[in-house]
């Protein structure tokens, strides 16, 4: 019995599960990091994944190809990501209430456009979403080929994110200044740099990836749009984000050890299906992100900047 | 013409943000009910017959504004010290469970003890749910957002366990729900032959309390003086981390009497789709009131509205039901935008 558990973990389908549970997390994680080093918490996660995830499926469904339907849902996520930072770095509303807002907004409008252009289809329509592409060489490998090399262009997309954030927060004057808007926001404006611009792109780009996260969901993990398919995905990615410290690469170790053991809690459940009931296997992603929260509490530093407004000419 | 920060904002003045937030989300959805091809003035004909037009309607009306009273209440009450409970949801849940555990069977008391009795214990799961979030957030510095958001769905898995096995009527052909309240337990009906319960009078009464303790206790007044500024209230000697704990047992005790209410008021027993997003659109809800719990039975009954009249509109003109959530998440926004622009004026020379 033992060993059957244990053997999950030499299992290649077994990583594979955690690659393709990882990417959603992952661009969104991502996502809500970029905004949040610029000072702007973002909870209009959940709806913008769910809109972007709507968005792509839709684009495809009514004629675009695969491409077309991921950048739909990348500019559906900006413009959320647009209204988010005009509500909170433009006019300075509360960062809390605008995003509960605009995750209620972009999922309901989601919803109520989806039924608008399918109306009464019981049974839920498909896409041919994206297919697996097989890297040479390295997918012919025994077990890592299986594991890793065999994904969507999608999945290869989203890992690519990382060193795509990376590169930005690291290593162009604008990721310096998403960092120190942030950070010091006042020292960004004595520097003649306009903070309100920087933050509100550093919003749109994070929640253009938001959607994408979203989309991952309706265009390569399957192929259909359902209702409230994000299922509280986009909170476990605020809940990660506090995990990673606000470190791209943390992001990916959290994103990669998160969606492990979801693929492990699934296979686990088959096997102990009959003595624990599958509820408790289905909480525990959420108690999982609550006791990352906690174990991450003691070292976290938040961006100092975080929920602070910033006004041109006032001082802080 | 240019605008300029007030120094002091008249207090009639957010009434008015809000008031013209709700006109501008009506406006909204007009054009979104052309959208869907259907003229607006015929749609909200229906939603006003819907939610109006008869003894039935508005029965049903006041049924539904009653879960959304106590959630706005629950939203309100924290929102006004800037503790974020976003898991109204799941406290809501945590009531119905207590009153279906101490309500099937395991106490049986004459009516008027049995009720207070259920709802009491709801108040307290409710109260308790929240608790350790609170606790998390003022000694650990765990936000309090994502945790109270991320316990909704822990919450309603359990109840979906229960109701699959352990707590799961035998009588209730393979449906998933619990066993039914005893009759001494179950609320009165305020209108014979309705689903109008007193659970809605218990709601009115709640927020009419919770307004005379904001506005008329020291506890009140701690509360307001927390969310304006915690670290100056503390200076100015107000038990903060006491303030905000016994604020999350309120907040979370109220979502508890949603649940509770649909539970022993409406429903007579637990289902998994006993709360449509209640704890939800409790935010709105409270946003809408100006986080004011006499203005939070305003807003409830002006949702609750849209919420049996989009109903009954969609059935008469084909625009997707959706369209009520898409008005509840409009009327978020427009008031926050509204109470920023309370903030400035229009100076018309200089």
């Amino acid at each position: 019995m033992i060993f059957d558990f244990l053997e999950v973990l030499v299992n290649a389908g077994f990583w594979a599960a955690t690659i393709r549970i990882a990417c959603p997390l992952l661009l969104a994680t991502l996502g809500e990091l970029m905004c949040e080093r610029a000072g702007v918490l973002n909870l209009g996660i959940e709806g913008i994944m769910s809109i972007g995830a709507m968005v792509g499926w839709t684009a495809v469904y009514m004629g675009a190809d695969l491409s077309t339907g991921v950048m739909a849902a990348a500019l559906i996520g900006a413009a959320f990501g647009l209204v988010h930072a005009g509500f909170t770095v433009y006019l300075g509303a509360s960062q809390h209430v605008t995003g509960i807002g605009i995750t209620l907004f972009a999922s309901s409008i989601g919803y109520f456009a989806f039924r608008l252009l399918l109306p009464s289809s019981t049974t839920p329509p498909k896409i041919t979403a994206f297919q697996p592409i097989d890297i040479p060489v390295l997918s012919d490998l025994p077990f890592l080929g299986e594991a890793f090399f065999q994904h969507t262009a999608f999945t290869y997309l989203a890992f690519l994110a990382v060193p795509f954030v990376l590169w930005l927060m690291n290593r162009t004057p604008f990721g310096l200044a998403v960092k120190v808007a942030g950070e010091n926001p006042m020292a960004l404006e004595a520097q003649g740099i306009d903070v309100l611009g920087v933050r509100t792109l550093a919003v749109i780009i994070g929640s253009a990836l938001m959607a994408l996260g979203g989309a991952y969901l309706t265009m390569s993990a399957f192929d259909a749009f359902y209702f409230g398919m994000v299922n509280g995905r986009g909170w476990i990615a605020v809940a990660l984000v506090i995990f990673a410290s606000w470190r791209p690469s943390k992001a990916l170790l959290g994103a990669l050890l998160f969606a492990g053991l979801d693929a492990y809690q699934v296979r686990a459940q088959q096997l102990a299906g009959a003595i624990v009931p599958y509820q408790f296997f289905l909480m525990m992603p959420y108690l999982l992100s609550i006791v990352a929260m906690v174990v991450a509490a003691k070292s976290t530093r938040y961006p100092k900047a975080l929920l602070t407004p910033f006004r041109r000419g006032e001082r802080h | 013409m240019r605008f300029e920060v007030r120094e002091t904002i008249p207090q009639w003045l957010p009434w008015l943000a809000v008031a013209g937030a709700g006109i501008g989300t009506m406006c909204f959805a007009a054009i979104l009910i052309a959208t869907a091809g259907a003229s607006p003035l015929a749609g909200f004909k229906e939603l006003f017959i819907g939610a109006f037009g008869s003894r039935n309607a508005i029965t049903e009306t006041g049924a539904t504004a009653t879960p959304l009273i106590f959630t706005g209440l629950a939203a309100a009450i924290a929102f006004r010290a800037k503790f974020w409970n976003i898991g109204a949801e799941g406290q809501l849940y945590a009531g119905a469970l207590a009153v279906t555990y101490f309500g099937t069977g395991l106490i049986e008391l004459p009516s008027f003890l049995m009720i207070p009795f259920l709802l009491i214990v709801a108040c307290v799961a409710g109260g308790l749910t929240l608790l350790p979030m609170v606790l998390l957030r003022q000694f650990m510095r765990v936000d309090e957002v994502v945790t109270t958001l991320l316990t909704n769905f822990v919450i309603i898995l359990l109840v979906s366990y229960l109701l699959d096995g352990p707590w799961k009527d035998p009588y209730s052909l393979g449906w998933p729900q619990g066993a039914a309240i005893i009759d001494a337990g179950v609320l009165p009906q305020l209108v014979p032959r309705s689903r109008l319960h007193l659970g809605f009078a218990i709601a009115v009464i709640s927020a009419i309390i919770i307004w005379l303790v904001q506005s008329r206790t020291v506890f009140g007044f701690s509360g307001k003086a927390v969310g304006l500024n915690q670290s100056a209230a503390r200076h100015a000697g107000i038990p903060v981390t006491k303030t905000i704990i016994c604020i999350g047992l309120l907040s979370g005790g109220m979502a508890g009497l949603a649940g509770a209410s649909e539970t022993i008021g409406l429903k007579g027993y637990l289902t998994l789709d006993l709360s449509p997003g209640f704890g939800y659109t409790g935010i709105a809800v409270a946003m809408l009131g100006n986080l004011h719990p006499i203005g939070v039975i305003f807003a409830a009954i002006f949702i609750a509205i849209i919420y049996v009249g989009a109903d009954a509109m969609s059935r008469a003109i084909d625009v997707p039901t959706y369209l009520a959530d898409v008005i509840v998440a409009t009327t978020v926004l427009a008031v926050l935008i509204g109470l920023v622009l309370v903030r400035y004026r229009v100076v018309m020379r200089g």
